[in-house]
């Protein structure tokens, strides 16, 4: 090549173009296919009629909208979702939180912070499936926990909340999204400059202050994130409410999984359009509170 | 007992972090309160050490820190009445000059109108009034200093503890903000503590300079008497502005010994100076750099002088008010003459000319 790769302005505005669009292919050529068009696809969908068989008829109409928008259940659902999503958040932002300061700030070695953190990932190397499943020795009627307190005559009767439930729901939504947390909040709080803290306690701060006005801040946007990836896939996701509640209650997820189940299509897309539409309002809220992009380029 | 006084003294003090090498390894300095005092040495000789366990972020591993007549061993910062400014100077990124001034009176609990007063009147004292709401990755380096000073300034400290202060600046600014610290300094009548490894920064700032070398301290004593009267080999060529010269004692005649020199034939008288010295024994001395004439080969020596050296001229080097010249009179090591810029150009001397390098017998000086 004659001109030199360091120096731009030797190349044709057209051609600056054509590699700036070079670069951002693979990209492309992965988000058109596996999520741009699965999307187009679906809000097409939510305007179709169906037949009740299965059958689409191409047109426009609102009145999947409307039927989901009228139907109390919708409300009920929203609400359920909420309520797992926000107990699911609570925890794991408090317990990630917490891990993660541990490990950033009171273990000294690092290789050792490092296995640590790596210990976090072990409940990862088995299935989603397995991971569940696992819960029943330890929370069902004859459970490890239940069969532990009755020997202890704290109570008489098995605990029939622990399994089965809303509490099995939010045990495991936070078994597994933990780390969603830590990882964020991990990054964000190992940026900070340890001389920085050692500043705080020069002035005099205690732990807590430190906690306060310095770490909590500073990881502001590891917690957004975090948050972020937390609320998307409790929101996003059926399987756990399903199996951990036997079956006794239900997101907003599961029910048009139901109504994909049933064949009613336009109605199970409609309500995946206003499911997306929440989540990106949602998620906007948590890039207006914390601006993420300005606080990493800190 | 609150402490009222920035008086520093240090007993024997130790720091070791591995129980094997010691990197600070017993020290013993008085640091009289409201002195500017500056510790001085290359990178791992211990001062920053020295600096953040007087600040209480490190315990000795042995030995006593008195500050205002109490031992604050094991005390925090905050009940030693120290503040630090730190290396780079860690500001809190996330708060505005005036929040990151405020900081340590709002951990105090103090009011808010009271502590941005506060914070406000301090800002006005380092100049900064016009950047009191910018986060400190919007200011220069020599404004995020000022802020570092008045942060560590605001509870009013009895002594402020510096790492390293001027190191992330450039040349024209560290001069600048040398002249500012030393302000700050007689405004607030405290006591200050420098650690750097410039010596022109010590020099120009200290009442007390402190020299140190793997964990010790080689010398202390104010500015001129260090720069000056070097202890040793290592002061002298440390701080710098000295020839040192080894050699044999020959003779010891009365006030005078006659140092002979391996390559040099002529001997070089050196005043005694109440030191114990014995024919044979192996001496350093030192000459001030610009303590050195340099006459062309063929002239009269004037009467008094010490020796006169033979040399070529290795190199010249203009430094404005002098002009620096090196000599290859002793092997293996620098010989330089500071030359007063107009002595130098009414004669001027040329790479590879030879000359003789002398100076008054009673300027050189034997160290230890």
């Amino acid at each position: 090549m004659q001109s030199s790769p360091g120096l731009p302005r030797t190349k044709s505005p057209s051609r600056a173009n054509l590699s700036g669009w070079l670069y951002v292919t693979p990209l492309i050529a992965v988000l058109v296919p596996f999520f741009v068009a699965p999307i187009l696809v679906v809000l097409a969908a939510s305007f179709f009629q169906t037949d009740g068989f299965g059958g689409l008829t191409p047109g426009f109409t609102l009145s999947n909208y409307i039927e989901v928008l009228h139907s109390a259940l919708t409300l009920k659902l929203y609400l359920a979702t909420i309520k797992f999503t926000f107990f699911t958040w609570l925890f794991t932002l408090v317990i990630g939180f917490f891990v993660a300061y541990f490990l950033v700030f009171h273990v000294r070695n690092q290789l050792l912070a490092i296995g640590l953190f790596l210990v976090c990932t072990v409940p990862f190397w088995t299935s989603n499936i397995i991971r569940m499943i696992s819960w029943i020795p330890l929370l069902g009627k004859e459970g490890l926990i239940n069969a532990g307190l009755m020997s202890a005559h704290v109570i008489n009767q098995p605990l029939e909340v622990l399994l089965f439930s809303d509490l099995a729901v939010v045990i495991a939504y936070v078994h597994q999204l933990t780390i969603f947390m830590i990882v964020p909040i991990f990054n964000a709080m190992a940026r900070i400059d340890k001389r920085v803290i050692e500043a705080a306690v020069d002035a005099g701060a205690s732990r807590f202050d430190i906690m306060r006005h310095i770490v909590v801040p500073m990881s502001k946007s590891g917690i957004a994130l975090g948050t972020i990836f937390v609320v998307s896939i409790v929101m996003g996701d059926f399987f756990v409410v399903k199996v951990m509640s036997g079956g006794g209650s239900a997101s907003v997820v599961s029910a048009f999984y139901e109504d994909v189940g049933v064949l009613q299509y336009p109605t199970a897309a409609a309500s995946a359009v206003l499911l997306t539409l929440v989540l990106v309002a949602i998620v906007a809220l948590i890039l207006r509170t914390v601006d993420i992009r300005q606080e990493i380029a800190r | 007992m609150k402490i009222e006084r920035g008086d520093i003294e240090l007993a024997g003090v130790c720091k070791s972090f591995d129980g094997v090498t010691n990197v600070v390894d017993g020290v013993n300095l008085k640091i009289e309160d409201g002195a500017y005092c500056c510790f001085i040495g290359p990178s791992g000789c211990g001062k920053t050490t020295i600096l953040r366990m007087i600040a209480g972020h490190e315990d000795p591993s042995a030995g006593e820190i008195v500050i205002g007549g109490q031992n604050v061993v094991g005390l925090p910062p905050v009940e030693r009445r120290t503040a630090m400014m730190f290396q780079s100077y860690a500001l809190f990124p996330h708060l505005t000059v005036r929040d990151n001034i405020a900081f340590a009176l709002r951990v105090r609990g103090m009011s808010k109108t009271e502590r941005l007063k506060a914070a406000d009147a301090m800002i006005e004292k380092v100049r900064l009034t016009k950047f009191a709401d910018r986060l400190p990755s919007h200011l220069s380096g020599g404004q995020q200093q000022r802020v570092a000073l008045a942060r560590a300034a605001i509870t009013g400290p009895k002594v402020l503890l510096l790492d390293e202060p001027l190191s992330a600046l450039d040349e024209q600014l560290r001069v600048q903000m040398r002249q500012e610290l030393r302000r700050m300094q007689r405004e607030l009548g405290i006591t200050f503590i420098h650690v750097t490894h410039t010596q022109l920064e010590a020099i120009a700032l200290a009442d007390l300079v402190v020299v140190m070398d793997n964990g010790r301290i080689k010398q202390a004593g104010p500015a001129r008497e260090v720069y000056a009267q070097p202890l040793d080999r290592y002061v002298a060529e440390f701080m710098g502005g000295q020839n040192v010269l080894s050699g044999r004692v020959e003779k010891v005649n009365g006030a005078t010994f006659t140092l002979v020199q391996p390559v040099q034939g002529a001997g070089i008288e050196v005043p005694l100076q109440a030191r114990k010295i014995s024919v044979g024994d192996s001496v350093d001395i030192a000459v001030r750099r610009d303590d050195v004439e340099l006459m062309r080969p063929d002239a009269q020596l004037p009467p008094g002088r010490a020796a006169a050296l033979s040399a070529r001229v290795l190199a010249i080097e203009y430094q404005g008010a002098f002009v620096k010249v090196m000599l290859d009179a002793i092997p293996d090591d620098e010989f330089v003459a500071y030359v007063p810029e107009k002595t130098f150009f009414s004669d001027p001397l040329n790479v590879g000319d030879v000359v003789l390098a002398t100076w008054v017998a009673d300027r050189a000086r034997a160290l230890a």
